[in-house]
């Protein structure tokens, strides 16, 4: 087994099950039936791409635990995903862009991922590209229209920009076993994906009308494992039945 | 999900003898009417009413298990809860634009579902405190559904009965997969099992009142089983539905809350069926009536998604409309 493997196929797991978790939130809920439809294809993704890193982070681990198991008996403290993933949804503009942010950072990773010395993790890559791609269009078209639409939306848009933004930094941060996957040639040049991110998001943003901000100080601290208040009540929800009834199968 | 036994329908309609014969002639040769074709006012105006409160209660219906799609138990039963909720979204879909082809407009459909004014199946009025009401639901709420909306793939109209081809495959799937989960939590725990039992004790008696009113009330049958948008009586699919449901409970150790269930072997013309108690009707018509434990909280949740929607669909036109006007400057 590889310690540091294991260590971060369980962040990008974290990654997309938070991430797909909050857009769920959204369902029955959305501006428009469209968007009902939409974000939970979203988050069917991200958790689908949660539940393969899961069961690989299992089979690394060899312990016999289950893709159930890392998601549903972990401690907030043992979470490792990046805090922008768990920044609740606020509002439509928030989550659009939240997602944007992520899915432009997935999409740069799983297109270099295609070239990944570890065959599960590359074979993933074909599958996640497809979907990841969408993400990045459906949200960067909202961000735009939003951006560009009315002065409510726009103001909303900015907002959220100002709130969300500071929380990019993490996804570009390398701890020690990200760096020994780099040398491996199991993980992509982070430097160049920060590149290949902020050239889209740029592009984005001169359509949308948005400007960038000036990050003062960047929020990180979910990589170990330390989170934001709002993500206790997530775990709260997400765990209820599992704790209150341990043992029990499902 | 589904809509219920249709509430309200037009009984009266306008046009003269030679056009509502014509009219008869092609629906007992089973031709299809189409969204151009000539059709009496109450034809029309029934159907959108049925087709509305079918959407409106696959719409309101995504709020009673989209309450557990955040606390669901295992990665597995997340996704497919989360896909049975956009299943029923999407069916929302379909049935709008079924209904929009005979004149009337989403956004007219959603304001009067919002005032109150439209009606929705009364199931979706009842809380699921448990995640086994999420298997109850899947299990009874889709399968009554399915007893009903089979033989609305041979609607007379065509977009309706056309939508129903698509809808009924997935509740199908929902059933299976809702009758599944209750299997497993049968099979589980003490816990479980009375967990299972305690959302079958609460469920069964409202999926009945999901067929409508008795045919001995119900005053809208006639028309509509003449004119082919309905095929069975609402006491019929009822009887089916009891039916084809007891057994299944009995196989995987669970009873019916129902003192008076047994089988009758002279029922159904010889070929047996189940007897079944009273059911409370001014329990229905008092949810009907929107004194549910959830009527309005499920409106509320509508309203709030609506209005706090509001400023992305404006943005979205706005948008539209500025990229129109530079696509007819260039």
């Amino acid at each position: 087994m590889s310690a540091p493997l294991l260590h971060t196929v369980v962040q990008i797991a974290d990654d997309h099950l938070i991430s797909g978790h909050r857009l769920s939130e959204w369902c029955g809920h959305a501006p428009m039936l469209e968007e009902d439809l939409s974000m939970p294809n979203m988050a069917l993704d991200l958790i689908g791409q949660a539940r393969t890193l899961y069961s690989y982070a299992a089979r690394l681990e060899n312990k016999g635990r289950t893709e159930d198991d890392f998601a549903y008996l972990r401690t907030d403290r043992e979470y490792q995903n990046c805090l922008l993933v768990e920044r609740p949804n606020t509002d439509f503009a928030h989550t659009m862009l939240r997602q944007l942010y992520f899915a432009t950072y997935m999409k740069f990773f799983w297109e270099s991922m295609h070239e990944s010395s570890d065959e599960t993790l590359s074979a993933l890559s074909h599958k996640a590209i497809k979907e990841i791609s969408y993400h990045v269009r459906h949200c960067g078209e909202w961000v735009v229209r939003l951006g560009d639409g009315t002065t409510e939306s726009a103001e909303k848009m900015s907002d959220a920009v100002q709130a969300l933004h500071p929380y990019t930094e993490e996804l570009f941060e390398v701890d020690e076993s990200r760096q020994h996957g780099i040398d491996k040639g199991i993980f992509p040049d982070h430097a160049n994906l920060k590149t290949q991110w902020q050239n889209t998001i740029d592009a984005i943003f001169v359509q949308a009308k948005l400007t960038l901000p000036e990050i003062g100080f960047a929020q990180t601290g979910g990589r170990k494992g330390l989170h934001t208040e709002d993500f206790g009540m997530l775990l709260a929800q997400l765990q209820y039945l599992p704790r209150a009834y341990p043992g029990a199968s499902w | 999900m589904y809509s219920q036994g249709l509430i309200g329908a037009d009984d009266k309609t306008a046009e003269d003898q030679a056009f509502l014969d014509a009219f008869q002639k092609r629906i007992d040769a089973e031709e299809k009417i189409e969204p151009n074709d000539p059709m009496p006012a109450a034809y029309r105006s029934t159907l959108i009413r049925m087709i509305g409160q079918h959407a409106h209660s696959e719409i309101v219906g995504m709020l009673p298990e989209g309450n557990w799609i955040t606390r669901a138990p295992s990665l597995r039963r997340k996704v497919a809860l989360l896909a049975k909720v956009q299943d029923e979204g999407g069916h929302g879909l379909y049935l709008y634009s079924a209904a929009e082809t005979l004149g009337v407009s989403r956004e007219q459909m959603t304001e009067e579902l919002l005032s109150g004014k439209a009606k929705y199946s009364s199931i979706f009025n009842y809380p699921t405190p448990t995640w086994a009401d999420i298997g109850t639901i899947g299990w009874l709420v889709d399968g009554a559904a399915i007893m009903n909306q089979v033989p609305l793939c041979r609607c007379s109209y065509g977009p309706y009965a056309r939508a129903m081809i698509r809808v009924c495959k997935e509740e199908s799937f929902h059933q299976r997969q809702g009758y599944e989960l209750v299997q497993n939590l049968c099979a589980g725990t003490t816990e479980q099992k009375a967990m299972a039992q305690d959302s079958l004790n609460r469920w069964w008696w409202p999926s009945l009142m999901m067929f409508g009113p008795s045919d001995t009330d119900s005053q809208h049958s006639d028309l509509s089983m003449k004119w082919k948008i309905k095929r069975f009586t609402n006491d019929e699919l009822r009887q089916k539905f009891v039916d084809a449901t007891v057994p299944q409970a009995k196989l995987i150790g669970l009873s019916m809350p129902d003192a008076d269930l047994k089988w009758n072997a002279d029922k159904n013309n010889g070929q047996g069926g189940y007897d079944f108690g009273a059911i409370d009707w001014d329990e229905f018509w008092r949810v009907v009536k929107g004194h549910g434990m959830m009527n309005k909280d499920r409106i509320k949740a509508r309203k709030k998604a609506w209005d706090d929607g509001a400023w992305v669909r404006e943005a979205a036109q706005a948008y539209a409309k500025k990229q129109n006007t530079q696509v007819a400057a260039a």
